[in-house]
């Protein structure tokens, strides 16, 4: 067991939507979280003094006080984070930190991924997926020498990242596909899963389109709507929670780009470097992780992140994914809730889904796909083009 | 706002005072990029080397040669205004000098794209502005 920095005691998370039936504020939804994160770890509004929010629509500029009011907070730590995929896991350390070093106590953590009513009041609003990502502002270089080039989205960058793998080991694309269909497994047994009732096969996904050689339609998330929280606190707090208290032991973060292009390595991830960084802190063994929750906006992802992270060595993630079952009843149990390829991707509340099913393992709670031992947990969210990566360990009490 | 659109919705560059010697380099149809007397070449254009931070930099003109250093062939057109050209090939390039360069691969079939081709810059002039892609060097 690592040091008992801080502790996470609830959680919270909404069912994927790819089309948005009740239209809500950003505002709305950190309130509607905060009541459910609070009432399912059975801690009272009046002991939370920290907040961490990852993007406030109706306010955004000032988000962390914009929430902290609404939510009729008086926060000691206000906290926003901005790291793309890895922005949740981000955020979670933040507040593990925070409540280590004695900055706040109790910390609300949301990220609520929703769409607003429009002004006409009109009804259920569909995604508008935003292709550019922020890389269109003036100044930017991006819009000067990437997005006319179309580099755009995120599926090309990802894609020359396989690529080059490809190249360098010979990767064979049904090992990808087999990443793809073991995690489509475990949405199976998660009733809030986008394609919870929709197995696949590897032939399914090979027979898919091809999107960006060589990632095919079913190895790409599908952005949704949706929302997800945890509250995190102090050790001694979490003695008298609910549930089985479940300690962030370690973390690590590491950037080193933001457009794939100037990466130093496509093939050297900077979840290598936090990864290290977590594993040391929290004193703990790869060998004693018991699930993995890998951030998975591609099937690729995936590989590249277990053998950047060092569960297997670089080159070797062909035969470590062909050998094993990353099924929830496998010997490597990966993405137990389907991951965001199996649940989709509700914004930051898809990297959170990462955090919330480790917690719900490690508590006891993942129902039909409980794994028999849950202790040690290793988590991980990449952000922006394998630009922004953050590790975390849990262990359960 | 940092991009300028032709009329069928094609995204253009849109320079400023750092970059736009680059710009004036490819109307010209010749690569331009700094070069830093300590860390060599760099790329994107910036007002100081990402390396050392120095901003005694000069502009110079390069044959830009280099190779696929990995690719994609984008059969959507992520870009909408791009649709026409799916599907096209999208690479990075590590140019000979250095830095790497991300551009469309053009007067190549999306078939015959490989990692370590060698590329070198084929200028498109669009919309009163020159765009900077490879193409197959010979
Ligand atoms: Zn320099």
């Amino acid at each position: 067991m690592g040091k008992k920095r801080a502790a996470i005691v609830g959680l919270s998370e909404w069912a994927p939507q790819r089309v948005w039936d009740e239209p809500m504020f950003s505002l709305e939804a950190h309130a509607r979280l905060a009541a459910e994160v609070l009432a399912d770890a059975g801690v009272d509004k009046a002991e939370v003094d920290g907040l961490v929010v990852s993007s406030v629509y109706e306010s955004p500029m000032f988000g962390p006080s914009a929430a902290a009011e609404y939510l009729g907070l008086k926060t000691n730590f206000a906290e926003i984070v901005d790291l793309g995929g890895a922005t949740a896991c981000g955020m979670i350390w933040r507040a593990a930190a925070a409540i280590e070093v004695g900055a706040c106590e109790t910390c609300l953590v949301l990220c609520p991924s929703v769409i607003p009513p429009r002004p006409d009041g009109d009804g259920p609003r569909k995604m508008d997926f935003p292709i550019y990502l922020g890389g269109d502002a003036w100044g930017s270089p991006q819009g000067q020498f990437e997005i006319p080039e179309g580099l755009v989205a995120a599926t090309p960058s990802f894609a020359m990242v396989a690529q080059r793998y490809m190249d360098r080991y010979g990767l064979r694309e049904e090992t990808l596909a087999k990443i793809a269909v073991e995690e489509r497994d475990n949405a199976q047994r998660n009733p809030d899963a986008i394609f919870h009732g929709k197995p696949i096969t590897i032939d399914d996904v090979m027979n898919s389109r091809y999107v960006c050689d060589p990632l095919k339609l079913l190895e790409i998330v599908m952005p949704c709507f949706g929302g997800a929280a945890v509250l995190v606190t102090t050790p001694e707090r979490a003695k008298r929670a609910r549930h089985r208290p479940v300690y962030v032991s370690g973390f690590g973060e590491h950037c080193t780009h933001k457009s794939i292009t100037y990466a130093p390595d496509l093939l050297d991830n900077p979840i290598r470097v936090a990864a290290d960084r977590a594993f040391k802190m929290a004193g703990t063994e790869r060998s004693a992780v018991d699930m993995a929750s890998m951030y998975d906006c591609f099937t690729i992802t995936v590989l590249v992140t277990i053998e950047n992270a060092g569960f297997c060595g670089k080159g070797e993630g062909e035969a470590f994914v062909s050998e094993r079952s990353l099924r929830w009843d496998g010997d490597w149990p990966l993405n137990t809730h389907g991951g965001q390829l199996g649940m989709g991707q509700a914004g930051t509340a898809g990297g959170m889904g990462h955090a919330t099913e480790a917690v719900r393992q490690l508590m006891g709670r993942a129902g039909d796909r409980q794994l028999g031992k849950a202790d040690v947990a290793y988590v991980n969210g990449t952000g922006g083009m394998m630009a922004e990566q953050v590790a975390l360990i849990f262990e359960g009490a | 706002m940092g991009l300028r659109h032709t009329e069928s919705g094609r995204p253009l560059p849109l320079p400023n005072p750092t970059t736009q010697p680059f710009f004036d380099a490819a109307r010209e149809h010749r690569l331009a990029l700094q070069r830093c007397p300590r860390d060599g070449f760099f790329y994107y254009p910036r007002s100081r080397c990402p390396h050392c931070l120095g901003d005694d930099w000069a502009w110079e003109t390069c044959s830009g040669e280099g190779e696929v250093h990995s690719f994609t062939i984008d059969r959507v057109g992520h870009v909408p205004a791009l649709r026409e050209y799916a599907p096209f090939a999208i690479a990075i390039v590590e140019l000979a000098n250095g830095p790497r360069i991300t551009a469309r691969l053009v007067d190549v079939s999306v078939d015959d794209v490989a990692i370590g081709m060698p590329v070198e810059p084929a200028f498109e002039d669009v919309d009163g502005i020159t765009l900077v892609h490879f193409r197959p060097r010979a």
